[in-house]
């Protein structure tokens, strides 16, 4: 929750959060070491100083930690589970559905557990669906379709196993298909990032919503425009969002094309946690105005209504999450003791 | 071989080198701090080293690198045969046994590669065709000059005109690039769209402000490649090897 000096209180859904283990006892092998230390990287080089971890904490943080962080040192309201499988450079994987949801048992109210599929697992994958569906009542996926898979080096969600699994998760109430479409991880032709599949299934699947996550820079051009032809795209900000502290500039440049293009009511906010955390990116994000000749250009502002869609108002309708009563079910547990009565800054 | 001459050489290598750019990032290699080694042994034999901003990136950019920087270093007419070697790569072991064998990318991964480099390399051409052409015009454009005259300019006129630094650097960049999309002779059309066609005046800051998408891109990848390089490696410490700084004796 974050509080305006005029007493104004934002319910904040952090879209894309994770639950991982990489550190060396789970490593299966040298991947699983760069894999990490790759994501440390990328915490280290865009965090303020203040805020960067050691990587041994980095590589395995606990519960308490986590909530802390999300709920208590930062201005979460809410987090989304994201779950990332690489079963292949680690033993227990790394962020699974399985261990997503021990966070999940434990603050019920706090958090929205998300699963995975891979289209490449056949009928075996479309049974785990279903059972995590029944499981757990996910309403959202996070699908990698540049992740490995054998001799496969990523997928397209226009592909005919991909439309059986969409159609699949559909039937088990699922809404939300969160798409990594972002940075390489390991592509070795860049393709499996491109976003055209996007608008292939948007259309197809009129009932679903797709959230590209981190807005398909570095292909933010196709992803723009994709967006703007489909009711049902949206865009993840985490990856783009920390750019707040170290390029401004450039931050406020994605911003205004973003909210040019797309409109204020399809973004969505993410910290990526444990990448990076919310506290630091949130007060940078309320104190954010985009720049004068950018607006110029664009006629794109950031204002306080459209922040607090990114922040949360975007995710709880994507989510079906009643805020009212939400805050009534955290406060009634306690959830915003720490808060009494402190104000967070702008307006 | 005396000593000057090597001293020489080298910054001869070193120089080819600057041609070659990182094709995302439209960069030079040798800016962005990738290579890490350029030596010329006494028989006259070049070995390149370099590295990447992470683990990951992709094999097809790494490849295409690797060869622009051999092929370049091969144009000096003393050099009888030249090394790269990728270091700290997921791919490492695969693409230095390619390059050292004088595979081309398709053979050296064979089924799991797809598309062909030549392809690759014309499309990033193309981007950085458009982020030079971008950053030009808008420079040209606050400086006051007319759009109507602008689309009208034949390339002897734009060498020709009067421009301040920034805009003179902007300036060779773009020319470096325009032969990408369309004959450049001194009577061609300056400016271009990607497909060679002339640019309207009434639609010129239109067409420039979609430019700019593309090098939001170009600058997401360079913010954060240099970024990446510096949390993994230490950049802060000029290489030794590199030319105008200490040069080790042969």
């Amino acid at each position: 929750m974050y509080r305006t000096a005029n007493g104004e209180e934002i319910f904040v859904i952090d879209g894309h959060t994770h639950f991982w283990d990489g550190s060396p006892a789970n490593q299966k092998n040298i991947h699983g070491k760069q894999f990490i230390e790759c994501f440390y990287a990328y915490h280290a080089n865009l965090s303020p100083p203040s805020e960067k971890w050691t990587l041994e904490k980095f590589e395995k943080y606990d519960a308490k930690t986590m909530h802390d962080d999300l709920f208590v040192h930062g201005y979460d309201d809410m987090a989304i589970l994201q779950p990332t499988y690489l079963g292949d450079f680690y033993k227990n994987g790394f962020n699974t559905t399985e261990r997503n949801y021990t966070m999940k048992k434990s603050h019920p109210d706090r958090f929205i557990l998300n699963s995975a599929f891979d289209p490449r697992d056949g009928d075996k994958g479309l049974e785990a669906l279903h059972a995590n569906c029944e499981k757990y009542h996910v309403k959202g996926v996070k699908l990698y379709t540049a992740e490995w898979k054998g001799e496969s080096k990523g997928y397209k969600l226009s592909d005919k196993d991909s439309y059986k699994f969409l159609e699949a998760a559909q039937k088990y109430g699922i809404k939300n298909i969160h798409v990594h479409k972002g940075p390489t991880i390991i592509p070795l032709n860049k393709d499996a990032f491109d976003v055209g599949d996007i608008d292939d299934v948007a259309t197809s699947f009129q009932d679903l919503n797709f959230i590209v996550e981190h807005c398909g820079l570095p292909r933010l051009d196709d992803f723009c425009w994709i967006a703007t032809q489909e009711t049902n795209v949206y865009g993840g900000l985490a990856v783009a969002l920390p750019f707040i502290h170290t390029r401004p500039g450039y931050f406020g440049h994605v911003m205004s094309e973003l909210l040019f293009w797309i409109g204020p009511d399809k973004l969505l906010y993410g910290s990526d946690y444990g990448i990076w955390t919310p506290k630091w990116l949130i007060d940078k994000f309320m104190a954010f105005e985009i720049p004068e000749e950018e607006t110029k250009e664009t006629g794109s502002v950031l204002t306080l209504e459209t922040k607090k869609k990114i922040l949360g108002l975007n995710a709880a309708r994507l989510y079906g999450i009643d805020i009212e009563a939400q805050k009534k079910k955290i406060k009634e547990a306690g959830g915003y003791a720490h808060l009494a009565g402190s104000v967070h800054a702008p307006e | 071989m005396c000593a000057q001459t090597a001293v020489d050489r080298k910054a001869e290598v070193w120089t080819r080198l600057q041609t070659v750019t990182d094709p995302e990032l439209d960069e030079p290699v040798t800016d962005l701090e990738f290579v890490t080694r350029a030596d010329v042994d006494a028989d006259n034999c070049v070995h390149i080293e370099f590295r990447l901003p992470t683990y990951w990136c992709a094999a097809n950019f790494s490849f295409l690198m690797a060869d622009d920087m051999r092929n370049a270093v091969k144009k000096l007419p003393w050099v009888a045969d030249v090394s790269v070697v990728l270091g700290e790569h997921m791919y490492a072991d695969k693409i230095n046994a390619g390059l050292a064998q004088g595979l081309s990318f398709q053979e050296t991964f064979g089924a799991e590669a797809d598309g062909d480099l030549d392809e690759l390399r014309r499309t990033f051409l193309l981007k950085a065709f458009q982020r030079r052409q971008a950053a030009l015009l808008a420079h040209l454009i606050e400086a006051g000059h007319d759009a109507a005259r602008l689309v009208e300019m034949t390339l002897d006129e734009l060498v020709d005109l009067e421009v301040d630094d920034a805009g003179a650097r902007l300036q060779t960049r773009y020319l470096e690039r325009r032969p990408v999309v369309a004959d450049a002779v001194a009577t061609s059309r300056a400016f271009v769209d990607a497909d060679g066609e002339p640019l309207q005046a009434e639609t010129l800051s239109t067409y420039v402000r979609a430019l700019r998408r593309v090098d939001i891109n170009a600058e997401f990848n360079s913010a954060l490649c240099r970024g990446l390089l510096h949390a993994r490696f230490d950049t802060e410490t000029p290489l030794s090897t590199k030319a105008g700084q200490r040069v080790a004796p042969p």
